[in-house]
């Protein structure tokens, strides 16, 4: 790529020679680059870094009371398990998903194919109002499960069923190109010196799409944990049983505590950077791995 | 999301299949298979039955009285309105990010590309609150705001700060990939035969990444008007002025009326099934359109 040389300043040559400056030939950059900034700024950054010294205005103490009190604490627990435990169950089904897709013939492929992204389209209040119908002990699911003592929806298993439906498609989607770039040459090697198909999947298949993988389950974790539209329908919202963080925020600026509201907020936000950090990281291991920085 | 404009579907038919040393044995192909397809039916394609079958349990009289109230109405103005705002806004955002990211090479490119996609990894509620923070009573500019009589949150202008941030990376994320590999020499032929900035872009550009430049504003669309978690925040839930399709879903399905929630809940899924057939069409056009090239 060809940006990665302006992204290691400081070699041999920048050093002995003067820099120069690079020559421009395409118009354009400053008013561009000068909009991006100032868009980015005004929309993004600038209220982000409202939340931040909003917290430390209120002091530590107070930061710190409001964000580990028992009831949030047990909300961190049920978003950060329930969204760990999504990801991997859509680690699993997506790579069995994004391999029949690529690998089999079936009828009806195509509008898999075009549903698979269902989750992204359909507004998450939506989602949440059809998944309750579907696990409520009347509805079509929930009658079937409950004679099995098998309660989801208002538990934390509904919560955990709505996390699965909106990170579906993430997994699939970082997959199935990985998937369909792939040589079938390194597979028949490994066929030739006689491994068995089992051995060549792990062996051959599974570290190539390893990066991929993990890549899915972060953005489909990193979404799941910051979920609220399709939960709360479903959750039954049981303070310390089946209360998910977003509403944690929620319910402290519905009683007008906007420390309690900003510090939980902070907490979710500096998870949400690291996680976007290891999401960049693996996304660039991806690349590498897979020779798509050369590719046309 | 990324690289679905060019997919290859279907382009190996039965590759896999006839050649032995990418060939599983039936029994593991069928167990495959039943696994992916029951997993997507008992996730996907059952909640998008359930939406429409329970909008029309109670027929199609309630069906349609739910959607003609005005409380209803008032709502799919409100969502509109924030879609014609913000999809706009962030279309432009997305070309003179991509252009000043994949055209030129600057310091930093990595971190900004990175701070642009911020918006994703935000909880939809701390998005909503951020604009609180500022722009509500307690918040930075509340005093200022309250003196001036203008009102931003649990009024329309919060519901479409809120929408503009959530939909804020679409454009861009799609464009800036897809003008980096397409690299610049094109342009760089046509500035040197003379071009300005404009028609290069306009000329050159713009027919190259016409197809991916839909397929983010159909996306960035689509979740405008979907958005829930962020606009409720900053909403206030007045009937009939800050209320979005969201939010009335919300309303009725607290009040019980569930054939009327889910009347309102099928106008959204209807959109997004129109959404994904656009995205189907797009990748489909896009495919032709790279095949000619080739």
């Amino acid at each position: 790529m060809s940006s990665s040389a302006v992204l290691q300043p400081g070699t041999a040559a920048a050093a002995t020679l003067p820099r120069r400056k690079p020559r421009r030939v395409l118009p354009g950059f400053g008013p561009t680059l000068g909009f991006t900034l100032f868009y980015l700024s005004l929309l993004v950054l600038l209220p982000l870094t409202a939340v931040f010294l909003k917290a430390a205005g209120h002091g530590f103490e107070a930061f710190w009371a409001a964000a580990t009190a028992p009831r949030v604490l047990a909300s961190y627990k049920l978003s950060f398990g329930a969204a760990l435990l999504a990801a991997a169950i859509n680690v699993v089904f997506g790579l069995i998903l994004a391999w029949s897709l690529v690998r089999y013939e079936f009828p009806g492929k195509k509008l898999v194919d075009a549903l698979i992204d269902l989750p992204f389209a359909l507004p998450t209040a939506v989602a949440g109002i059809a998944l309750t119908a579907l696990y409520a002990g009347n509805g079509w699911l929930g009658k079937l499960l409950e004679p099995w003592g098998l309660k989801v929806a208002f538990t934390p298993l509904g919560i955990l069923v709505a996390l699965i439906f909106i990170g579906l498609p993430f997994v699939v989607r970082t997959v199935q190109p990985v998937l369909e770039d792939m040589e079938t040459e390194l597979e028949e090697a490994a066929a030739s010196l006689g491994a068995h198909r089992w051995q060549t999947f792990r062996l051959v298949v599974l570290p190539i799409v390893l990066p991929a993988l993990l890549t899915g389950f972060a953005l489909a974790f990193a979404r799941a944990v910051g979920e609220y539209g399709s939960v709360i329908f479903i959750a039954g919202n049981i303070p310390m049983v089946s209360e998910i963080t977003p509403l944690m925020i929620i319910s402290k600026l519905e009683q007008y505590d906007y420390v309690g509201a900003t510090a939980i907020a902070t907490v979710m936000l500096l998870f949400s950077f690291v996680l976007l950090l290891a999401i960049n990281g693996l996304q660039a291991w991806s690349a590498r791995r897979n020779g798509l920085e050369g590719r046309k | 999301m990324s690289g679905a404009v060019t997919s290859t579907l279907g382009a190996a038919k039965g590759r896999y299949q006839s050649n032995p040393a990418t060939r599983e044995a039936p029994w593991v192909r069928r167990t495959l298979l039943a696994l992916g397809l029951g997993f997507f039916v008992l996730f996907l394609i059952l909640p998008l039955v359930a939406v429409f079958t329970e909008a029309l349990r109670k027929g199609w009289d309630t069906y349609l009285a739910a959607l003609i109230e005005p409380d209803a109405v008032s709502a799919i103005q409100l969502t509109l309105l924030a879609a014609l705002v913000s999809v706009p806004l962030n279309l432009v955002f997305g070309v003179s990010a991509a252009w000043a990211i994949a055209k030129h090479d600057f310091r930093g490119k990595q971190l900004l590309i990175t701070f642009i996609d911020l918006p994703f990894s935000v909880s939809p509620v701390v998005a909503g609150l951020i604009y609180v923070l500022l722009f509500g009573a307690q918040g930075w500019f509340g005093p200022w705001l309250q003196a001036h009589d203008i009102k931003i949150v649990f009024a329309v202008p919060g519901i479409v700060l809120a929408t503009v941030f959530v939909t804020f990376p679409f454009v861009a994320r799609e464009l800036i990939p897809l003008m980096q590999a397409q690299g610049r020499d094109e342009e760089e032929a046509a500035t040197v035969l003379g071009a300005s900035g404009w028609q290069t872009f306009w000329h050159v550009t713009l027919p190259n990444v016409k197809w991916g430049l839909l397929y983010g504003v159909i996306l960035c669309n689509a979740r405008a008007m979907g958005e829930f978690g962020a606009v409720s925040v900053v909403s206030g839930h007045i009937r009939g002025q800050t209320n979005t399709l969201p939010l009335h879903v919300e309303i009725l399905y607290n009040e019980y009326q569930f054939a009327a929630a889910f009347a309102v809940a099928s106008l959204l899924a209807l959109l997004a099934l129109v959404t994904l057939v656009l995205k189907q069409f797009i990748e489909w056009r896009a495919s032709l359109a790279s095949k000619e090239v080739q």
